[in-house]
């Protein structure tokens, strides 16, 4: 796919994600618009995937794994833009009855989801489990997995580190999401990461960086990540994006990591993005 | 009264062990992953056999839970080993998450459970596991009574698709089930018929209560006993069927009064047939070291322990 056409989508997807949280007046914005542009390049320039058959078992297909649950508007818009449901069924997100929870949940059988995730820190687990899997089943598809910078300060992501990379699971691809911001201000305020790059390659991974909002540099190292695979150690991409992204009074600011815009802020949102597929 | 022969003596989780590794040869979707404890939890034959299937993670249980609850996506069916303590209350989070509330297929396999862990002391002596599974939607709790039970019980639950909680324990203790026995998941086993008492007991508490049960006929008393090996679901019917007929009833298990076996029947009671219950379990406090014997004695959860608690409750009819 070109680029631009990504980026039609992402806008929309953009769209998507504020009306959503406007909509119900809660949910997470600002990571969300932070992931847009990963989350639609994976979907629908690299997984293997098939959504108008959405199977639990994910059999030679690559997998996805949201571990910071929190963002969700983001990722069901992409799966709604990519065929696993009616795009119509955004406007139920967080609504009672619906099968788009606030937090990413399995037991409404929504398509595309395997793994409920909200309570920080176990997708990295949860990947690790279906990588293993897949090398038992000899399935060569991929798993990917998206983890919060703040997330990182759950203990169990470190555990998973070191099986992962003591055990070779050479099948996954963990990005993080590295804005640099969690609730209670910035992740150096609250508890800092300190040198992120030499944690993970010290645990004896494979670490790569990339510009989350640069089309050019997403799809060169998941690809250069995608061609490491296979060569006995884990993968992980530390991606710096901007929270708020593509919404100006939002961008940089941790204030809009869990607070929806009200009515006249979605229209300031809704003036900046571009309407490319429809709305729902 | 039936007589119950004692066929031999084993601890618990070597029953566990030895269905593991049946089931494993049964089943190639069965997979196994332990916290450092393969010996404890003989896991070892199944290790031995099937190395590509078992998975050693160290000491890291919550990343343990997290990767059976993965495994499971693709087929595979993962029994997880630890010790009762470290597969409940660590990771409670993680299950609840992970497998109950997302539905997976995974065994959390405990050994160690309750005072009978012995010496190691209150630190690893979890009496409150049962409660905090049996509250997880989804869940299913199995405490089997002896080796042949626990065997049984872990072959069972490989053909159960959904979360299941299986508590065993350290001791070596009585045999009383036979080999060729069926389990089936939810399906209480009336052991001793009787008229005047029903003694409803899980785990090693089944035991005692037979013996309890043959003290109390010397004495002129009848007593009913049921081994409720699965704690949820709950066999309702065993219940009301048999206190319909004893009025009273006393519950015997290794672990806290709050939340446990006692709390369970007791809801049931409260709901269809309210009726004298009396209860024999840990009261509200921590255990300490000391061996399962001194313990069990020191906490009120042995053999006369559950004769006393039969005769206050019949008094109370």
């Amino acid at each position: 796919m070109e680029i631009q056409q990504l980026q039609a989508i992402a806008t929309q997807v953009r769209r998507d994600i504020v009306r959503m949280v406007s909509g119900v007046n809660s949910g997470h914005p600002g990571g969300s618009l932070g992931c847009t542009d990963f989350l639609t390049v994976l979907y629908f320039e690299f997984m293997k995937h098939n959504p108008d058959h959405f199977s639990m078992d994910g059999k030679d297909e690559d997998l996805f794994f949201l571990s910071n649950g929190h963002i969700s508007p983001v990722w069901y818009s992409v799966l709604a833009r990519a065929g696993y449901f009616p795009i119509e069924e955004l406007g139920t997100f967080r609504k009672l009855n619906a099968r788009l929870q606030g937090h990413p949940s399995v037991d409404k059988k929504i398509p595309g989801v395997r793994m409920a995730s909200g309570s920080l820190g176990q997708g990295l687990s949860n990947g690790i489990g279906a990588a293993l899997t897949k090398k038992l089943n000899n399935d060569d598809r991929l798993i990917y997995t998206l983890h919060g910078d703040g997330e990182l300060q759950e203990g169990q992501i470190w555990e998973a580190a070191l099986y992962a990379a003591a055990n070779k699971v050479d099948n996954l691809i963990a990005t993080v999401d590295y804005n640099g911001r969690q609730i209670d201000g910035d992740v150096d305020d609250v508890l800092s990461l300190g040198d992120l790059k030499g944690k993970w390659q010290a645990f004896g991974w494979e670490v790569l960086e990339m510009d989350g909002h640069n089309y050019s540099d997403l799809i060169e190292t998941l690809n250069k990540a995608k061609n490491m695979t296979g060569n006995g150690k884990p993968i992980i991409i530390i991606m710096k994006t901007e929270m708020g992204q593509g919404v100006d009074y939002m961008v940089g600011s941790h204030k809009w990591h869990g607070v929806a815009p009200n009515a006249e802020q979605l229209q300031l949102a809704l003036d900046q993005l571009e309407e490319t597929l429809g709305d729902y | 009264m039936k007589q119950f022969e004692i066929l031999g003596k084993k601890d618990t989780r070597s029953g566990f062990g030895e269905g593991l590794l049946e089931i494993g040869r049964k089943n190639p979707d069965v997979v196994a992953l332990c916290a450092d404890l393969t010996g404890s939890l003989k896991m070892d034959a199944f290790l031995k056999e099937f190395p590509e299937r078992f998975f050693q993670a160290g000491i890291a249980e919550a990343n343990m839970i997290g990767m059976a609850a993965g495994m499971t996506i693709g087929g595979k069916i993962p029994y997880t080993g630890t010790f009762a303590n470290f597969s409940t209350g660590r990771v409670y989070d993680q299950i609840r998450q992970s497998v109950a509330y997302s539905q997976k297929n995974v065994k959390i396999c405990a050994s160690h459970a309750g005072l009978t862990l012995g010496e190691d002391g209150a630190t690893h002596q979890i009496l409150e596991d049962i409660g905090m599974m049996r509250m997880l939607p989804n869940m299913t709790v199995i405490v089997p009574a002896d080796f042949n039970q626990t065997k049984q019980a872990t072959m069972a639950i490989a053909d159960h698709f959904g979360p299941v909680y299986l508590r065993f324990g350290r001791p070596v203790v009585p045999i009383f089930v036979q080999p060729d026995a069926k389990f089936i998941i939810g399906k209480a086993d009336l052991l001793i018929e009787g008229t005047d008492v029903t003694i409803i007991a899980c785990g090693h508490l089944v035991w005692k209560s037979i013996e309890a049960a043959q003290q109390l006929a010397e004495q002129g008393i009848s007593a009913e006993v049921i081994n409720m090996h699965t704690i949820k679901p709950l066999d309702e019917k065993a219940i009301l069927d048999s206190v319909r007929k004893t009025k009273c009833v006393v519950t015997a298990e290794e672990h806290m009064l709050n939340g446990g076996l006692g709390d369970a029947v007791a809801q049931v009671l409260a709901r269809h047939l309210p009726s004298p219950q009396e209860y024999v379990g840990v009261n509200d406090t921590f255990g300490e070291s000391g061996t399962p014997d001194e313990l069990m004695v020191k906490y009120g959860l042995d053999t006369p322990n559950i004769v006393e608690a039969v005769k206050k409750v019949i008094k109370r009819k």
